[in-house]
């Protein structure tokens, strides 16, 4: 079928429901209204106001419910409404979901459902990329799709996870439309090519993927060719895939929208830097937000990475030396 | 209309235990329906706890343990709460609660590896129904409340007790827990061990008002009790939580009690609070004052008492015993056994090569 991601994630909310009667789906405006994006559109009405419900407005209680509830039994699936939200939540996510196997041997299936990054307009604490944080966390697992049908397969490979997944969802591509398979299986752990190339690796997630895919549109009308590399999981994080391409192109930009310090491409390039460091012929660029807060939205487009600073960061690394 | 304090005290069947001044109404105490072996089952539990804990402090001081919380003072809530509970019912503690594991059957000696270093969690919390110690002040909460909500979209008839210090009730998770546990009305009884310090803070400057009055804002009762007094505290929780069994919602329970040792063996309480303080407290002590009271009642005489001391003598030393002669787990399995339920590949890789770096001389 043919759907948006919004569509494909509200779609494979209702066959993970259908599928197991102990999944639960709650957050902030999930039930009637459907959330605020409208990916649990319809999920109420259809499952019953025990399985799809709204919660009083207090994340860091919508995350500590959910680790109860999974102590009793049930698969949660919470959302968090705001990836600038999520911070109340952040004690219980890393103090708790992530260790609480680690001090109980109780696992704790839950999928952390957040919308994230920028590009839409908004006003603050609405456009931002916290994916870091949790990567950063051991005993979490952390996943961001760029597609409709890997936003289907890895939404349902997350909850059927036993253990808790952060679901990062790039809300600048909720209206993306492309072919989902339901039937696909898309393994969390496993990065794709979405684009063959020989000269340079470019790597994203999430909403840069399709920047880079257009990036590698344009770079390809100038004769050069690049591989897209879209990571979908960023723990664990798949490097067999990055080193195949890296030794093949000897050359790698990484793009995310989250500031470039300390950001997720750091660790990229520092394995990139220590696995292939013979192979390289240019240090490793990464094309990521600038250091600083998300910016008034007049002025967000200066701050995302945009077709024309990957290209640059491709020109840079083909001519260097 | 009427106010909604009042509708809620109407209708609290906990309440009606207690005189107006909080102690427990004589017609109360007999109408709890222990027998005189249960009477001295919770004077027996009481003592054993007690002599545990100051083992637990005794191997502190003498470097066996990097930390101990004791909880001398508190036996009336630890005991009096826990058997108050059926088995089936989920405790979620918050990190002083030894005496509570104790009495749901941890092994206490393995529930002191933990302080010694060598585990995160030393119980499997299926098995006790007594879920990980919360370090955190107050996390735990919410996830009682979840629990709660669980158990009655399953319809059992479980209830859920969660314990915490005065202090976590100025974090915002006992608030949004409290609030959650109104609004979807979970067997839920919230045991507030107001024990007067959270470290070095006083009850006075942690909050301007009462805590057991705060329950009506969430639609729910509460009710201030004698904390040292264990009948009371069997009484109120038997009774809140037989309440959230029948769906009537949480409870909130504010036991007034007193933290007579230090913070933690950490801590220097000298430093911050008089002896004399502490003296008065000890005029309230719950194993003494029930001591009387079945000394009185003749239900507890020389003999049986003597033998209690030397019951907890003997638990005490097995649990040295057994604390010293603590294996320590393989480095691999202490270190990334506990973390996924499904590991990754590349965290697999890494363990391996940290289980291999070991290996190499």
């Amino acid at each position: 079928m043919e759907a948006t991601m919004a569509k494909a994630l509200n779609q494979a909310l209702r066959d993970s429901l259908s599928a197991d009667p102990d999944t639960l789906i709650f957050g902030e405006d999930v039930g009637a209204l459907g959330g605020v994006f409208r990916i649990t559109d319809g999920l109420q009405k259809e499952f019953g106001e025990e399985r799809v419900f709204d919660t009083p407005l207090a994340e860091s209680a919508i995350i500590g419910v959910a680790i109860g509830l999974a102590l009793r039994g049930f698969r949660p699936i919470p959302e968090i409404q705001f990836d600038g939200f999520i911070y109340p939540a952040f004690e219980q996510i890393v103090s708790h979901v992530a260790k609480y196997r680690n001090r109980s041997g109780i696992s704790l299936p839950i999928t952390i459902r957040v919308p994230f990054g920028g590009n839409i307009g908004a006003v603050e604490h609405h456009s931002e990329s916290p994916e870091a944080y949790f990567a950063h966390t051991a005993g979490l697992k952390v996943v961001a799709p760029s597609t409709p049908g890997d936003a289907y397969g890895l939404l349902r490979a997350a909850i059927a996870d036993d253990d808790p997944v952060v679901f990062f969802e790039p809300k600048a591509r909720y209206y993306l439309k492309a072919e989902v398979d339901p039937a696909a299986r898309i393994p969390i752990g496993k990065a794709c090519v979405r684009q063959a190339g020989t000269a340079v690796t470019v790597i994203g997630y999430g909403p840069t993927v399709q920047t880079a895919l257009q990036a590698a549109k344009a770079a390809a009308e100038d004769g050069t060719s690049v591989e897209v590399i879209d990571l979908r999981s960023l723990s664990p994080l798949d490097m067999d895939a990055v080193m195949t391409s890296v030794t093949k192109t000897h050359r790698a930009v990484i793009v995310h929208e989250a500031p470039v310090f300390c950001g997720f491409g750091a660790e990229i390039a520092a394995r990139i830097s220590h696995d292939a460091f013979d192979l390289l012929e240019a240090p490793v660029q990464r094309v990521a937000g600038l250091n600083v807060p998300y910016p008034p939205s007049r002025f967000e487009k200066l701050y995302l990475p945009d077709v024309d600073r990957i290209l640059e960061a491709i020109d840079t690394v083909i001519a260097y030396g | 209309m009427a106010d909604v304090v009042e509708v809620i005290r109407a209708a609290d069947p906990v309440r009606r235990l207690f005189a107006p001044d909080g102690t427990l109404s004589n017609e109360a105490r007999q109408s709890l329906g222990l027998d005189p072996e249960a009477l001295r089952d919770l004077y027996r539990w009481m003592v054993v706890i007690r002599r545990a804990d100051q083992e637990a402090l005794n191997l502190q001081r003498q470097g066996q343990l990097g930390l101990w919380g004791q909880f001398l003072g508190q036996e009336a809530v630890h005991v009096g709460a826990t058997i108050a509970l059926r088995e089936t019912d989920w405790i979620f503690p918050s990190y002083r609660e030894f005496g509570m594991a104790m009495c749901r059957g941890v092994d206490p000696a393995a529930m002191l590896t933990l302080f010694k270093g060598l585990t995160h969690g030393a119980w499997d919390p299926q098995r006790y129904h007594f879920a990980p110690l919360a370090i955190p002040v107050a996390t735990q909460i919410p996830h009682a409340v979840g629990f709660a909500m669980g158990c009655r979209l399953k319809k059992t008839d479980e209830a859920v007790l969660v314990t915490f210090g005065d202090g976590a009730t100025s974090e915002g998770d006992w608030h949004e827990a409290m609030n959650f546990a109104g609004v979807f009305r979970s067997p839920v009884v919230f045991l507030c061990q107001n024990n007067y310090w959270a470290i070095s803070v006083p009850l006075n400057k942690q909050t301007a008002g009462s805590i057991a009055e705060r329950a009506p804002g969430y639609g729910f009762p509460g009710i201030r009790i004698d904390g040292n007094d264990i009948l009371a505290v069997y009484g109120a929780v038997k009774v809140a939580a037989d309440r959230a069994r029948s769906g009537e919602g949480p409870y909130l329970i504010e036991a007034v009690t007193y933290r007579m040792g230090a913070h933690t063996s950490s801590d220097d309480p000298t430093r911050y609070r008089l002896a004399a303080d502490v003296d008065a407290w000890s005029a309230k002590d719950p194993i003494a004052r029930f001591k009387t009271t079945l000394t009185a009642a003749g239900v507890l005489d020389e003999a049986a008492d003597r033998a209690v001391i030397e019951e907890a003598e003997g638990i005490a030393r097995e649990m040295r015993e057994k604390l010293l002669n603590a294996p320590m787990p393989p480095a691999g399995e202490a270190v990334y056994g506990g973390v996924y339920q499904s590991p990754p590949e590349p965290f697999v890789k890494e363990r391996e090569e940290f289980e291999a770096s070991l290996e190499q001389p």
